[in-house]
Formats: C-alpha cells, sequence, structure tokens
C-alpha cells in the first residue's frame, strides 16, 4: 500500500546530506562518460561532418569519391544512404542529410575514418557546389520580413486595452534578450553499435533516450525494440542534450549499421557551438500601465522568439515564456502575443528554464526601468505587485502558496541586512567618483511540470537481490544534477535500507522504455514517484514476509536503516530478502508515476499545466567603475524554496550553479553572430571558448549565502520536495538590477537605466556615460565615436569578426515613454 | 589506426640515443611514446587508457585536460605544474613525468574503498563536483597549488594581504594561502564555483610522507634529445642554442614550440600541421634571467610564471601584467618569447614591454643583434625577424618607471583577450612630465606606442588639463575595429578613459605609490582601487 507521496518516514535518508553519488569517481577520472568509451572499443570509426560554409544555401552537387580516396578515409554518408526518414527531428522539418543549406556550418554529410584525423582530411576533400540564397539572420530582419515559423500563441486575461486607459502611469518600450550557449563542458558524443541480430547499441550523451532511439529508429527505418539507447552520465546538458543529441546518435547509428563496425561521432567544441541550437533570444515590445501607487494595471506585450532554422522545441519555450511574463506579480489585465523567428540560425533549443528566463525578464527590466519614473525604491515596486494568496496566473492557474513570496522575500532582505547597506553603499557611492555600488532585491516564481501534460510520467525498475543489495533503474538521465544521488536517497527512504545497500545503473531504454526528457527541473519529482511506487511495491510484499518472520501484524513491521524489526524482535534485511526468495516472492518491481490535477489547453492557453511553483529572490551587491563599465560581484544572498530538501548538498549546488550560470546569461554571455552582408554572413563569430566566454572564478561573488526555505513541504510531490533546477538561474535577475542601479548611481536622481542584455561591460559602460550625460557630467564625448574619419585597415584582424548586434549594444536608450494623462 | 611511426634517434651533441626509446612516464610508470608531433598529450594520454582528462576545448581555455608535469625548480628540486595536455604534443613530454587525477588517488572499486588525496577528498564532500567532467582538471590544477612550495609559508600569516600582488583580491587567497588565480585557467558550467572555491581553501599541507611532496625534494627529468620523424612530421628537441640555430638556419618554417599555448591552439582549431616541430622550452640559452643593476635580460623560453617568481617583484608593471595575462595554465607553459614571436595585436605582453622600454635580442646562425620592441613589428603578426632568427631574450632597461599601470580590457577579468590593453609608464620631475612610454594592444595591426599621445605628454605639468588633452588624443590612436570583443567605439573610449584613470591613480606627485597609501578614495587593499580589473 503506497504511503501519501509527500510524507516522510522518521528515519528518512531523504534530507539528508550526502554528496553526489558519483563524486568518488568524477575527483579520481574514474566516471565514464561516452567519448571515454572509444579507446575501450575495438576497432571504432570515428565520424567528420562537411560544414557548408554559407547561411542559406542550395546543394548543388555532392562528389564524395574525392574523399574515398583518402587513406583511411571509410566512408562517406550521405541522404541517400538513409534507409528510413532523412530527418533528426519529430517535426519532419530538420533533414538530417539536408539538400538545403539552412546555417551556416550546417553539416551536409559525415565522413567516416579509421582515425579522426582521416575523417577530417576527407570531410576536408568532399567537393560540395552551392547556390547561395538570401537569408534572414537577426530577429529585426525576421520580423521585417515576416519570417516565422509554428504558431503564434496568446496568454490574455481580462481587457488590456482597458486596463491601459485606466491606468495612471503608463510606459512603453522594448527589449532585446540575447541568447547563450550551454557550454556543457562535455561536447556532443555517440557511439553506435551492432550487437546480436543487428540490434543497434547507441551509447549517447542525451538527456532523452527516449527519443534518441525513437529518431534513431525512424532514420534506420527500424522499430524501437531493435535499438537501445544508453546514458552512462552527462557531462552537462543543461537542455542541449534535449533534443540535440538525436541526429548526431542516428548518424554515428547509420554508420555503425553501414559499415558494421562501431562508430563514434562527437563535436568539438567549434563543431558543437555552430552546429546544435542555444538559448532562444527574444525580442519583446510592451506598454505597461500603474496605478498612482505603482501597482500594476495591465501589460500588453509582444514576444518574438529566434527559433533559429527549424522549430525544434521553439513552440515550447514560447508557451514556457509566455506563462512566465508575470514572474512573482499581479497584472490584471494582460495580453501577450508570442511568436518564433525563423532565422538561418542553429535551431535554438532548450536551456535551463527554457523560455521562463526571456519571459520573467520582460517585466523584471520593465519594473527596473519604471521603478524610478513612478518615484519608487524598486524593491518596494516590486513587494507591492507581488501575487497575493487567491489570485491567479494570467493563464488561470491559482497561484499557490502566494505567501511564501513576500515570506521569501523578507527573509533575504533580512539576511541581506538590505536596509543597513542601502545606507553604507549611498555613502560609499558619495566617497567615490569613479566607482559605483548598487543592490537589488528580486524573486522568482516558476511553474513546475512539463507544460504538455502527457510528459509528466515516469517508470522505475527496482532490482533487489538475494543479497539484499539494490538496483535501481529510472528513466531519468544524469547529467551532474544529481538526479541519481536523490534517487538513490529516495529508494533508500522507501525501503527502509542504508544508502549504501542502493546502487544505480545507467539510463537504458531496454530497462525503462518511453520515458520522458529530463528536463523541465521534473527528473527528481517524476522518477522519484516511480522509484518510491517500485520501492514501495517490494516493500510491501516483504513487510507480508516479515510479519510472518516475527510473528506480528504485517502493521506492526517496520524496516528501517537495514533493519526489519516488530513486536521486540527483529531480524537483518538480507535475512528477510533471502526468506521471501525461498518463499517465492517476487523481489524486483516496476514503477509508475504520473502527476496528477494537471490540465492545459494548448490552443486557448489556459489552464493549470503546474504542479506547484517554486519560490526564492535574491540580493546582489555588485560594483560598477566608472571607466570601463567592468563590474564585480560583491555579494549575493539567496533564500530559495526547495520544499523539503530531497538531498541538501545537491539543492545547494543547484541554486548556485543556476544562480551563476544565470549571472552568465546575463552578463558575460555574448553570442556574436556575422550580421554584415560579406562572405562571412551568418557566421558564428564566437565560436570557442576563447571567444564565448562563460562565467570564471572572477564571476563568482566575493560571499555568496545561501539559505534553503523552512517548513515548505510540497504536498504534491515525493517526500514533501520540490523542483530545483530551473528556478535558481532567475535569481540572477538579481545582478541585473544591481547593475542597473550602480549605473543610475552615476546620473542624477530618477534617472531611469536602460541596459542592453548581456549587460557585458562595454554595455554597462555606455550605460554609465547616459547617466552621466543625464547629470551633466562630463562624459567620453561623442567624439569618441564620431571619429569615422579613421577607417579600419584591412588585415588586421585574425579573421572575419561579425558586426556588433546592432540592437544589442546599442547605447542609445530605448524609448520609455510617460504619457500625460 | 595509426600511420607508421619512425622513431630516429640521431647522434647529436647529446650523443646518439637508441631506437625507439620516446617515453613518458604516467602516474608513475613509463610508457613508450609512439606518436608523431601532432598528436597532443591530452590525446595521447587517452589513447593510453588514462581517460580522466578530458577535452573540453582543445584550445586551454578550460582546463578540463590539465594535468601536473615535474618542472625544474632550482638545483635539485622539482615543482609540481599544471599544464593544459591538449596543448603540447605529446613528443614534447619525452623523457617527463605526467601525473593525472588517476594517479592522484583512487576510487571505490573491487580493491578497496576509495584512497583519495586531500584535493579530491575536499572537492567530493563539499559538492566540488556535479557533472564531474571538469573536475579531472580542477583536481590537477588544484594540487600544483597544494603543493606549491611557497604556499605553505602563506598558511602561517596572520593576515594574506602582504602577500597580495596588484590585482589581488583579498576574496581570492585562502587562509592556507591558496590562490585562486591557481583555477583562473579552469571552468566549470554546473556548481557556480563556490564549493570548488571552499575546498581549496580548506587545505592542509601536505603530508611529510606524501609521494609528490617528496618528490620535489629530488632533481626534475633532465631534458631528452628527442628527434622523431613519422608520417606527420618531425619532432626535434636541439640539445643547445647552436644546434638549434643551425637547424632554423636550414627549416626557417620550421615551428618553434616552447608551452605550445599558440602552436596547439593552431593544430586543434587552425588544423596546423607543421612539418616540422623544434621544441625549445628545456634550451638552457633561453632560460636565463640575468639581473644588473640597469637591465634584467629575460630568456625567450623562461615561461610566465618562472619570470614571476624570478622577478619576485623587481619590475612591477610586470606584476600588474602576470595575473591578466590568460590563466596559470598557460602562464605555466607560455613565454615571452611565444608571445611576441606570434605578434598578436591583443597579445597582453608587448603593450607593457613596450612602456617598459624592452629591446629583443634576435639570434640566428649569423650572430645576435638587438631590436627595440618599438621597432620590432611591422605589419600583422609580421616582424623584422628574419627567417632564421629567433628571439633569444627580452631585455628591460631598469629602474623603471616609477609610475605604471597596466589596464586590460575584456569581458571577463580572469583568462580573457583582451578587446584594448594600455600600459602607461610616467617619470615625473618637478610635477611635469620628464618621459612617458604608452604601449597599445587591440587597436592595430600590431602592439603600438602611443607616440601622439607621448608627446603631447611629454615636458607638461602632470594636471588634469594635460591629461584631459593627452586622453583625446589617446582616443585617437591606432585604427581600432569593431569585433566580437567590442565595438571601435568602445575601444577608443577605453584609450580615453585608460588615461584618464591613470591620472586620478597616479595624481600630481613625484613619488611612488601616494595613490595607494593616501587620499581620499583611498582603498586599504588592492582590489579597492579599482585599479586591478581589466
Amino acid at each position: 500500500m503506497s504511503t501519501p507521496l509527500s510524507r516522510r518516514p522518521p528515519q528518512a535518508v531523504v534530507g539528508h546530506t550526502v554528496a553526489h553519488e558519483s563524486a568518488e569517481l568524477h575527483v579520481t577520472g574514474a566516471a565514464l562518460y561516452t567519448d571515454d568509451l572509444v579507446g575501450r572499443t575495438a576497432a571504432v570509426l570515428h565520424a567528420w561532418p562537411v560544414q557548408a560554409p554559407h547561411t542559406h544555401a542550395r546543394v548543388t552537387g555532392l562528389r564524395t569519391d574525392p574523399a574515398l580516396g583518402i587513406p583511411g578515409v571509410v566512408r562517406v554518408l550521405t541522404a541517400a544512404d538513409v534507409p528510413g526518414t532523412n530527418d533528426a527531428g519529430v517535426k519532419q522539418d530538420e533533414p538530417l542529410f539536408p539538400d538545403e543549406v539552412m546555417y551556416h556550418g550546417h553539416a551536409v554529410c559525415w565522413v567516416l575514418g579509421e582515425t579522426l584525423e582521416a575523417a577530417r582530411l576527407g570531410a576536408e576533400a568532399v567537393e560540395v557546389t552551392y547556390e547561395p540564397l538570401p537569408s534572414v539572420l537577426t530577429l529585426a530582419e525576421a520580423i521585417a520580413q515576416e519570417s516565422f515559423q509554428g504558431t503564434a500563441r496568446t496568454v490574455a486575461r481580462g481587457d488590456a486595452a482597458a486596463g491601459l486607459e485606466r491606468s495612471v502611469h503608463r510606459f512603453r518600450g522594448e527589449l532585446e534578450i540575447g541568447g547563450q550557449e550551454h557550454f556543457y563542458l562535455e561536447t556532443h558524443a555517440a557511439l553506435a553499435s551492432l550487437d546480436d541480430g543487428g540490434q543497434v547499441f547507441v551509447q549517447s550523451s542525451t538527456q532523452h533516450p527516449s527519443e534518441t532511439q525513437e529518431i534513431v529508429a525512424h532514420v534506420l527505418g527500424l522499430r524501437s525494440h531493435e535499438v537501445t539507447v544508453q546514458c552512462l552520465r552527462m557531462g552537462g546538458g543543461f537542455g542541449g542534450k534535449e533534443m540535440q543529441p538525436h541526429g548526431l546518435a542516428a548518424v554515428a547509428a547509420l554508420g555503425a549499421v553501414l559499415t558494421g563496425r562501431p562508430v563514434r561521432l562527437r563535436l568539438n567544441r567549434t563543431q558543437d557551438i555552430t552546429m546544435t541550437g542555444k538559448r532562444h533570444p527574444f525580442h519583446a515590445s510592451w506598454e505597461v500601465g500603474f496605478d498612482a501607487d505603482g501597482r500594476l494595471q495591465a501589460l500588453r506585450a509582444t514576444l518574438t522568439s529566434d527559433g533559429g532554422w527549424s522549430l525544434d522545441l521553439s513552440e515550447a519555450v514560447l508557451a514556457r515564456a509566455l506563462c512566465h511574463v508575470d514572474n512573482a506579480y499581479f497584472v490584471p489585465d494582460v495580453e501577450l502575443h508570442g511568436r518564433i523567428a525563423r532565422t538561418h540560425k542553429t535551431s535554438q533549443t532548450a536551456f535551463r528554464g527554457f523560455g521562463g528566463p526571456q519571459g520573467m525578464l520582460v517585466l523584471e527590466d520593465i519594473l527596473g526601468r519604471c521603478a524610478p519614473a513612478l518615484g519608487l525604491d524598486p524593491t518596494e515596486l516590486r513587494r507591492r505587485n507581488l501575487y497575493r494568496p487567491g489570485q491567479s496566473t494570467p493563464y488561470g492557474q491559482p497561484v499557490r502558496h502566494a505567501e511564501r513570496l513576500p515570506a521569501v522575500l523578507d527573509e533575504v532582505t533580512q539576511r541581506a541586512d538590505l536596509a543597513t547597506r542601502h545606507t553604507e553603499i549611498a555613502a560609499f557611492n558619495t566617497a567615490h567618483p569613479h566607482r559605483k555600488r548598487g543592490i537589488a532585491c528580486t524573486p522568482v516564481k516558476f511553474g513546475i511540470s512539463f507544460n504538455l501534460t502527457a510528459f509528466n510520467q515516469a517508470g522505475a525498475l527496482v532490482h533487489v537481490y538475494k543479497d539484499g543489495s539494490v538496483l535501481i533503474n529510472h528513466g531519468g538521465t544524469e547529467m551532474g544534477q544529481g538526479l541519481h544521488t536523490k534517487m538513490r536517497q529516495v529508494a533508500a527512504t522507501a525501503l527502509g535500507v542504508p544508502l549504501g545497500a542502493v546502487r544505480l545503473a545507467p539510463t537504458r531504454t531496454d530497462k525503462v522504455p518511453n520515458t520522458s526528457a529530463t528536463a523541465a527541473s521534473s527528473g527528481s519529482d517524476l522518477n522519484g514517484g516511480a522509484v518510491k511506487d517500485a520501492c514501495e511495491q517490494i516493500r510491501d510484499r516483504l513487510t507480508v514476509v516479515a510479519a510472518d518472520l516475527l510473528g506480528v501484524d504485517p502493521g506492526e513491521v517496520d524496516v528501517s536503516d537495514g533493519t526489519v524489526s516488530g513486536g521486540g524482535r527483529s531480524v537483518p534485511w538480507p535475512e528477510l530478502v533471502r526468506e521471501a526468495y525461498l518463499r517465492r516472492v517476487q523481489l524486483f518491481a516496476a514503477g509508475y508515476y504520473r502527476t496528477e490535477g494537471l490540465h492545459w489547453d494548448a490552443t486557448r492557453m489556459q489552464g493549470e499545466p503546474f504542479k506547484y511553483f517554486a519560490y526564492g529572490a535574491a540580493v546582489s551587491e555588485v560594483e560598477v567603475d566608472g571607466f570601463t563599465g567592468a563590474y564585480t560581484f560583491l555579494r549575493t544572498d539567496i533564500v530559495h524554496d526547495v520544499g523539503d530538501s530531497l538531498s541538501p548538498l545537491v539543492d545547494l549546488g543547484q541554486i548556485e550553479g543556476g544562480f551563476v550560470q544565470g549571472v552568465g546569461w546575463l552578463t558575460l554571455e555574448d553570442l556574436r553572430w556575422d550580421t554584415s552582408d560579406g562572405d562571412g554572413r551568418g557566421r558564428l563569430a564566437t565560436r570557442a571558448a576563447s571567444t564565448y566566454k562563460l562565467p570564471s572564478f572572477s564571476e563568482l561573488p566575493a560571499e555568496l549565502n545561501v539559505h534553503l526555505l523552512e517548513h515548505a513541504t510540497e504536498d504534491g510531490a515525493v517526500y514533501g520536495s520540490k523542483a530545483v533546477g530551473e528556478p535558481p538561474l532567475m535569481l540572477a535577475f538579481s545582478v541585473r538590477e544591481a547593475l542597473r542601479q550602480a549605473v543610475a548611481a552615476f546620473g542624477p536622481a530618477g534617472h531611469v537605466v536602460e541596459l542592453a542584455c548581456p549587460s557585458t561591460p562595454e554595455a554597462v559602460f555606455w550605460a554609465v556615460q547616459a547617466a552621466r550625460r543625464a547629470r551633466g557630467a562630463p562624459t567620453v564625448p561623442d567624439g569618441a565615436g564620431a571619429r569615422g574619419d579613421r577607417q579600419p585597415v584591412d588585415g588586421h584582424s585574425p579573421g572575419p569578426y561579425a558586426e556588433a548586434h546592432p540592437s544589442v549594444s546599442s547605447p542609445e536608450p530605448l524609448v520609455t515613454r510617460r504619457t500625460v494623462d | 589506426m595509426h600511420r607508421a611511426v619512425t622513431v630516429v634517434r640521431t647522434a647529436t651533441a647529446g650523443g646518439s640515443t637508441p631506437l625507439g626509446s620516446t617515453e613518458i612516464t604516467v602516474n608513475g610508470a613509463s610508457r613508450p611514446c609512439l606518436t608523431g608531433p601532432h598528436t597532443s598529450l591530452l590525446d595521447w594520454l587517452r589513447e593510453q587508457g588514462w581517460t580522466g582528462a578530458k577535452e573540453g576545448c582543445a584550445e586551454g581555455e578550460c582546463g578540463a585536460c590539465a594535468v601536473l608535469v615535474a618542472r625544474p625548480d632550482g638545483p635539485g628540486r622539482t615543482r609540481w605544474v599544471a599544464v593544459n595536455s591538449c596543448l603540447p604534443p605529446a613528443l614534447a613530454l619525452d623523457g617527463q613525468e605526467v601525473v593525472t587525477a588517476e594517479g592522484l588517488g583512487s576510487p571505490p572499486g573491487p580493491s578497496g574503498a576509495a584512497a583519495l588525496h586531500p584535493v579530491q577528498r575536499e572537492l567530493a564532500d563539499r559538492g566540488g563536483s556535479q557533472c564531474g567532467y571538469c573536475t579531472p582538471g580542477f583536481v590537477c590544477a588544484m594540487a600544483a597549488e597544494f603543493y606549491r612550495p611557497e604556499r605553505a609559508g602563506a598558511s602561517t600569516q596572520t593576515a594574506g594581504t602582504e602577500s597580495l600582488r596588484a590585482g589581488d583580491r583579498p576574496d581570492e587567497h585562502g587562509p592556507n594561502g591558496f590562490d585562486l588565480h591557481a583555477l583562473s585557467g579552469n571552468l566549470c558550467r554546473c556548481t557556480g564555483y563556490r564549493p570548488i572555491r571552499d575546498a581549496a581553501y580548506a587545505l592542509g599541507d601536505p603530508d611529510p610522507t606524501d609521494a609528490l611532496a617528496l618528490r620535489r625534494e629530488q632533481t626534475a627529468p633532465a631534458p631528452a634529445a628527442t628527434r622523431v620523424t613519422s608520417g606527420q612530421g618531425e619532432f626535434v628537441r636541439p640539445n643547445d642554442l647552436p644546434e638549434l640555430l643551425h637547424l632554423v638556419g636550414e627549416a626557417p618554417d620550421a615551428v618553434l614550440m616552447a608551452g605550445a599555448t599558440d602552436a596547439g591552439v593552431e593544430r586543434h582549431l587552425g588544423h596546423a600541421r607543421p612539418p616540422l616541430v623544434l621544441a625549445i622550452d628545456h634550451l638552457e640559452e633561453l632560460r636565463g634571467l640575468d639581473l644588473t643593476s640597469d637591465a634584467v635580460e629575460i630568456g625567450a623560453a623562461l615561461t610566465l610564471s618562472e619570470i614571476e617568481r624570478s622577478l619576485a617583484g623587481r619590475v612591477p608593471l610586470l606584476d600588474q601584467l602576470f595575473p591578466q595575462f590568460a590563466s596559470r595554465l598557460i602562464r605555466n607553459g607560455a613565454t615571452l618569447g611565444g608571445n611576441l614571436g606570434t605578434g598578436s595585436p591583443i597579445g597582453d605582453a608587448a603593450p607593457v614591454l613596450l612602456a617598459l622600454d624592452a629591446t629583443l635580442l634576435l639570434s640566428s646562425a649569423a650572430g645576435e643583434r638587438t631590436v627595440a620592441l618599438a621597432d620590432y613589428f611591422t605589419g600583422y603578426r609580421q616582424s623584422v625577424r628574419a627567417p632564421g632568427e629567433l628571439i633569444r631574450a627580452v631585455r628591460i632597461p631598469l629602474p623603471p618607471a616609477p609610475h605604471a599601470a597596466f589596464y586590460k580590457m575584456a569581458k571577463r577579468r580572469f583568462d580573457d583577450i583582451s578587446s584594448v590593453a594600455v600600459a602607461i609608464a610616467v617619470r615625473l620631475e618637478a610635477g611635469a612630465v620628464a618621459s612617458v612610454r604608452i604601449g597599445l594592444g587591440g587597436v592595430a595591426a600590431t602592439p603600438v606606442r602611443a607616440l601622439a599621445t607621448e608627446e603631447t605628454l611629454t615636458g607638461r605639468t602632470w594636471d588634469t588639463t594635460t591629461v584631459a588633452r593627452a586622453a583625446d588624443v589617446l582616443a585617437g590612436e591606432g585604427t581600432p575595429l569593431d569585433d566580437h570583443r567590442a565595438s571601435a567605439r568602445y575601444r577608443r573610449a577605453m584609450l580615453e578613459q585608460a588615461l584618464l584613470r591613470f591620472h586620478v591613480e597616479h595624481p600630481r606627485s613625484d613619488s611612488p605609490h601616494k595613490a595607494a597609501t593616501g587620499g581620499p578614495n583611498v582603498p586599504k587593499n588592492g582590489w579597492d582601487t579599482g585599479e586591478v580589473t581589466r
């Protein structure tokens, strides 16, 4: 008999602070990743892509013979080799071997070689002719040319026009939001081989083994039961391995089928960055109204995401973006339009937050920009607009536990000593003409569950062996987030055995079928529910045996920490297991879980798509250097709601890691494509670790304090916990808003700061200059920029660099207009 | 299937060596290294089954491939140094000792419980690994700092401030003397770094019986005279400078390689496969550091880390450069000879050396000549260096100008490439500018001196009016471009701002360090001055 999902037994192993289940393997270099298997596999062939040097072109000719003349080249894979469907996705819009190049670097065919070097030289020898076609590259171009894809959606409530009309204060503006490269340290990798009877076995660094399996099968013209996909672990995923691994695994599998030899496909960093999708850039235009007290009255906005060349997950990303524009704030009248641009770039995809961050940033940016115009402290403005119990989101879901929003905000402002530090910062800023500090507090509310209801199910397979040891399989994949650590703790808790009795096997599609992606922060909720179910089935069977052994009623049997007791007697767990085997009691079970209570009308964009909301808030302090716009992160305090934590060290790691990754997105990480009309048009200029900078130690705040909200049991999730993978990323808004405050300190009181996103040092510098101009203080004269007579000389740039993305890096302030009533 | 490799040991000044004897000691066991000159140490290690080291970027930016190598540390001593194994060819380690994460400790398994190194234990217990892919590299970089001989002394200091260099922040030094810059070349995408920092700062001193600690008390592996010819090309480590000059004279297109921090990137990203690679990093004639009263002469093949240690603060402007120059992992391989020899306009050493009025000693089989660095660059990655000629040493006149600063503008403070770099060195006399040298990077096809700005300043009173005028001139120096790092407009603004800042930090005074010891804005520590970053 299963116990209530959220009830935690007294001797629970969940809730204990334990290290990552692979930590000792990680630190000794013994943990194996997909590409580590290559040297342990005989006769492997290596794959290398032929990447098109055009951003949009028709392939008019493909000669593979010259490659076959290169020593060591074994085969060139082309569209003609595909026995099944030439498609790397599920929407029939992603040809695996395209005859139309849709982005710069698109792979048109793959070369297999005895060595990687042979494959590379073979790829260089393949002769491809192209007919270049006009391309759409930027969001501005796409909007102007009405280049869209997928279905546009609207989330609406009330009458936004009327709400704006009745507002005392109205503003409008625009925001352009940059994308983000996942930069998982392990690039995409797959190793495919043939098993007995032609069974295809693919080891893949994938967050979604079942879908990798399905796509490998449809490319090969096989049925799913002929393909097995295994993921040992990933060296980071962050959403980038939810959809993107499938086509790569299919290429490797196709190679294995055609050659009969194992085929390894591992992208190097530049291939990975130039070929696989990223976080969607967004553009938003908006109009907002407040009442006299600064309470939001109405918001009308249009969000346009840059989906890249194919749909991939763009529609789902857009849905989540639209469902998160409200973040933590109640807006009575709302009209949010969303659409997906089609551009000739990589197909943008899932990335931690899945559109939520972009949607939330729209309103956070609005509040940060409008606060000075409203004459309100930004934290007060935010606090005034927080959801209250009883209110619902624009898509009609009641905001359960809305009282936690002011609670986390209060707690974090107290822990951060916000009031005192406001005073200290003001004094610092008065004393320092060239350096200014800023502090800001922002909340997070994030909906948990896949927006698409069907994905909210999971399975598990739990084995208890005769010696009492336990092996668990489940559908989730481990990418560093600690899912397997939590699942061991869940199993140990549900069975009543010590953690050491439970081992976890790598994720395989022949163990647990039809799994959902390990995504949407849902891994622990879904798989935890399934593991718990399987363990409880076994525990219930064993309880009957134990009752008989101990001579007590089954209700009196207790199993905890490996000891089975009742009626004052006890037996060790292994003895009970052995006895159960002898009595022919089944010692393994398949578990299943589905999230109850969800409903979603994806057309009307109304319903209750989320099981619950995760809450959090952060206070960040930064310092900006007026000479350069460079900044340092001084201190961040976070209070975050993870329910009752399953594994505190793991949750802490997710919060800190998500926060820093969000800081990277909002500050340093700056994707630049060549948007010129030259030969390099469409080429990603930031295509390596040397040009795309993610946070380093220098971006870790000097002081980072994280506190888990207490007394936070979540009734709707396993052992009272909450999902934690994505929500903390958005805590980084506090850093961007703190930058805005610091910049404002260079200007006159009430100065409205427009900050480009990402807020690179250059972007911050221009914002500082604008603030100084507003104050009438000396700035870098525009003369610095007006020296147009000094033309660049040819030839001193190492390569064709991209033009700066004009609307992202533009120093020109966006219009923030206050209508006069 | 690898191409046939012929290992030919020729009779050189060091004598002949037997066929097939190229070998590397990995985690205590010697392994034959039968490969060509274009196989990286990382790929070779992984082929040997040491898959702990990972490829994350293959250009020395992420540190996932970091390993420890045993390097000389003065007579009879060895220092464990962490380097990116993706950069040097495996053959460059012929005869050397390498330790990977696998060699530092062992996981739990059939042979028993885990036996973790202190660095591994701290990282594992504190949540320092999530996906674990970057972790072996962090382990090695952290272990190098753990074994750094100077670190132990730091742990007994009451306050770390005295050990702070320009550019250091107090939170970047642990109470145990751990310098966080040791990890500046390691990227982690999962943890957000806090637990890794905590692990680093929790480390104690090495146990007296620790094998790697004891290894430091013994002589480092001697350089091997390596000559390998394979289908990939030829790899030669000459015995001495005359042999090197002879080889360079015969094959002017040969690639000279010290730390391979540039050549390794060219190999991976540009697919460069030079037919002849000449390894010069162990040549004693290129590794001197001669200090006299009027100059310091720095061997072209000394690593930046070695220079930093040997100079011990005698050229303060260089001490501003070092922590901003790439990462510790790179500085453990990179040399001034390489940085100037590749001649990138965004190399960080050139602007500083221009401000220091450095000259280069160029050697060839025909002899040696001296060229002022200001006259050295002739175009994009081009110089007056003739075929067959190499940089033997860099000479910096002493004493350096008393007021000097290096400003590097980049997106990220640790391990980024400059969008603009400005080095300024000023000598003031009686409140006026007696002499000034300004070196610029990132604003032209070569590193340049800001000659017009220098002229505007020289002889004039060091005041706001002069500086404002000169800053305006400085903004017009060079021909900056728009690229992915910065706009041309920002670059020009940064030139101007650099001089304005320099004046704020070095107000009218004839004595150095005034700005750091008095005045209303005065910070108690280095990082508070704002002069540290970027």
